[in-house]
């Protein structure tokens, strides 16, 4: 038998790959494009980076998205860490089905239809649109993601650990941030990650709950593409794809690192008590 | 490692035959349903001071909630439980003075073997200084000073199982709880566990109470078992007394091994009971006296070890309960042999025998004609 690659294997990897990496790989390569025109290429050069750099617009639009992102995130971590606690460990209650149902609702509603009724809810309550209104909508959609990472996590959680604390004297709400956050603080952090990084890239529901003065990054790029894609909007969106793929890399280097570690201590243990 | 002195001759300690004794924990008419079900039935018991208490059963036989109660974890539907004196009632668990080691040890995984232990002392504000010498005592008394730093997943089985008993007996509880405490453990290990658990009892003067489904273990470290079935005590006593005068079916056949001989009353009278077998192949003289009416149903337990098996021309041939049999199985164990031998065609019997000679051929073999005896009080007369 052949111990290398089938030519259907090579196939349909490279078909893959290049299906998902093409345009980005595109995106990147005209980043450094001298050229104007964005689909000619005109020679290397960095200088659509410098221009960037004195793009005020761009740069505030940045820090807001930022700032959104930050904030509805840690918003939405503890709202989702909550709704996981309630899902996982108060058995069964009256409307415990349709709660867990309707948390998840999100994860599959139209992103357009949650910011137009997000949108009808801040005009009812004659709220004035803005930075704000844009973290209230970004903590509504990216809590269901924190709320089933968390739960993952705390399914596995062997609750007599937390007995255990009780039983030592331990009053519950000590318990919780002593024995259980601790933990969850791996699956905690991973949900934080997620929604920190949906809230960065979401345009749909930002443009609708926006109002004068707060303008995402996303919403800034799509703006400006309606007017033609210029290179430096290219460098922007390098810019993203590079500090995205360092987070993936980082958070991947993290988790195999210390099952590694972990493995390893587990040998020696039950090797030394043989 | 020096060997130390190994401490006074254990002494007969028997609070419960005393009407004066206080108990010091006591489950008056508990009952606690689970829904439709109900764990725990109408039950009472009374445990004293310094006891080593089992309470021994089946899955599902409630001996779990039974402890899970007395810990706070569960609230009883029914009834009052009291610890030395007072209703624990409305008491949540961080507020009870018993301590509990779980069946799945339920360390802290992100602190270390010292923080682990240090938990429950530092909730109760114990100065910093006292709480050290306090764990440093608890890891030499479970020899875990090596692996003080180390966290739970970096220790193996029974280290960890050592941990989980040092973190419990930290805080010096009144109670010490322990649920199925060596479930996961190899048997030699097990075994070196149990007699260490007696020796911290006796050296530490607590009262424990252990939850358990092995009936060795229970037999091995209680001062007294308490059988349970279906949420209810179907036999509480000393070991020995389990043993030897179950005072039913079920409890002849949970505990170790047994040969229960389905029989009529044939004769009663003051010197005892003479029942006959039911398969018909044989008399039992007894000295016991049994409630039961002549030609009522009865069963007979006997311990295979209180039959003496010899072939037909030895002098136990002229006992008063002697059967002829016929070898069909036996197993060799090492430092028994089991010997099944039929009884005609219904009855089969189990007698076993103390391998007291190293000879490798036994003087008794497979399809033997041999003669089974026995004394008459060898067994005990069960109604239920």
């Amino acid at each position: 038998m052949k111990s290398g690659p089938s030519w259907f294997n090579v196939t349909s990897l490279v078909l893959g790959f290049s299906f998902l990496y093409l345009p980005i790989l595109l995106l990147v390569v005209f980043s450094f494009n001298e050229s104007r025109l964005v689909t000619v290429w005109g020679g290397f050069s960095t200088k659509w980076y410098v221009e960037l750099m004195k793009n005020q617009q761009l740069i505030d639009a940045a820090i807001i998205t930022l700032k959104v992102a930050f904030l509805s995130a840690s918003i939405a971590t503890i709202l989702g860490t909550m709704a996981a606690l309630v899902l996982v460990r108060s058995g069964r209650f009256i409307g415990r089905s349709l709660f867990s149902g309707m948390i998840f609702a999100p994860l599959v509603m139209p992103e357009v239809i949650l910011g137009l009724s997000l949108l009808l809810l801040f005009v009812a309550m004659d709220q004035a649109r803005g930075f704000w209104t844009i973290i209230l909508a970004h903590t509504t959609f990216t809590m269901c993601y924190v709320a089933v990472v968390v739960q993952s996590r705390l399914v596995g959680f062997d609750k007599s650990i937390e007995e255990a604390a009780e039983d030592l004297g331990c009053p519950p709400v000590r318990t919780f941030f002593l024995i259980t956050l601790p933990i969850i603080l791996p699956g905690v952090i991973a949900g934080w990650m997620l929604a920190f990084t949906l809230s960065l890239d979401d345009l749909v529901i930002a443009s609708f709950t926006t109002g004068p003065g707060a303008t995402t990054l996303p919403m800034k790029i799509y703006s400006q593409v309606r007017l033609g894609v210029t290179p430096e909007i290219n460098a922007v969106c390098t810019i993203l794809v590079a500090l995205v793929t360092m987070g993936v890399i980082a958070a991947s280097i993290a988790t195999k690192r210390q099952q590694v570690q972990r493995e390893r201590d587990e040998r020696a243990a039950f090797g030394a008590a043989g | 490692m020096a060997k130390k002195p190994i401490g006074p001759v254990r002494r007969a300690f028997s609070p419960w035959d005393d009407p004066a004794a206080k108990p010091f924990i006591e489950f008056r008419n508990v009952t606690k349903r689970f829904g439709d079900f109900t764990a725990v039935d109408n039950l009472s018991l009374k445990i004293y001071e310094r006891e080593f208490f089992a309470l021994l059963g089946g899955s599902g036989c409630g001996k779990t909630t039974m402890m899970r109660m007395l810990a706070g974890f569960e609230t009883p539907t029914e009834g009052q439980i009291l610890l030395d004196g007072q209703d624990l009632a409305g008491v949540p668990p961080y507020k009870r003075p018993t301590n509990m080691m779980f069946q799945s040890y339920a360390l802290f995984p992100h602190m270390n073997v010292e923080a682990n232990i240090a938990f429950g002392l530092k909730q109760d504000g114990m100065p910093k200084a006292q709480i050290a010498e306090r764990v440093a005592e608890m890891l030499r008394l479970t020899k875990l000073v090596p692996f003080a730093k180390r966290k739970p997943h970096q220790l193996s089985g029974g280290q960890r199982q050592r941990v989980a008993l040092a973190r419990s007996l930290a805080k010096r509880p009144k109670v010490l709880l322990l649920d199925e405490p060596l479930g996961a453990l190899d048997r030699k290990l097990r075994e070196e566990t149990q007699f260490e658990l007696m020796t911290l009892q006796e050296e530490l003067k607590m009262t424990f109470l252990i939850v358990t489904h092995d009936q060795e273990e229970a037999m091995t470290v209680a001062d007294r078992i308490a059988v349970m079935d279906a949420g209810k005590i179907i036999q509480m006593a000393p070991p020995a007394e389990i043993y030897e005068t179950p005072n039913s079916k079920f409890v002849a056949d949970f505990i170790g091994d047994v040969n229960l001989i389905e029989a009529k009353v044939a004769e009663k009278s003051p010197q005892g009971t003479i029942l006959q077998a039911a398969s018909g192949e044989f008399c039992i003289d007894t000295i016991q006296e049994t409630p039961a009416a002549v030609g009522d149903t009865v069963w007979y337990a006997m311990r295979p070890e209180k039959i003496r098996i010899a072939h037909g021309d030895t002098p136990e041939a002229n006992a008063v309960n002697k059967v002829g049999a016929e070898v069909w199985d036996i197993a060799y164990l090492g430092d028994i042999s089991i010997f099944h031998s039929r009884v005609g065609e219904k009855e089969t019997l189990r007698a076993t025998v103390a391998n007291i000679t190293r000879l490798v051929e036994r003087p008794i073999a497979w399809d033997d004609k041999v003669v089974l005896s026995w004394e008459r009080d060898a067994g005990v007369i069960l109604t239920a």
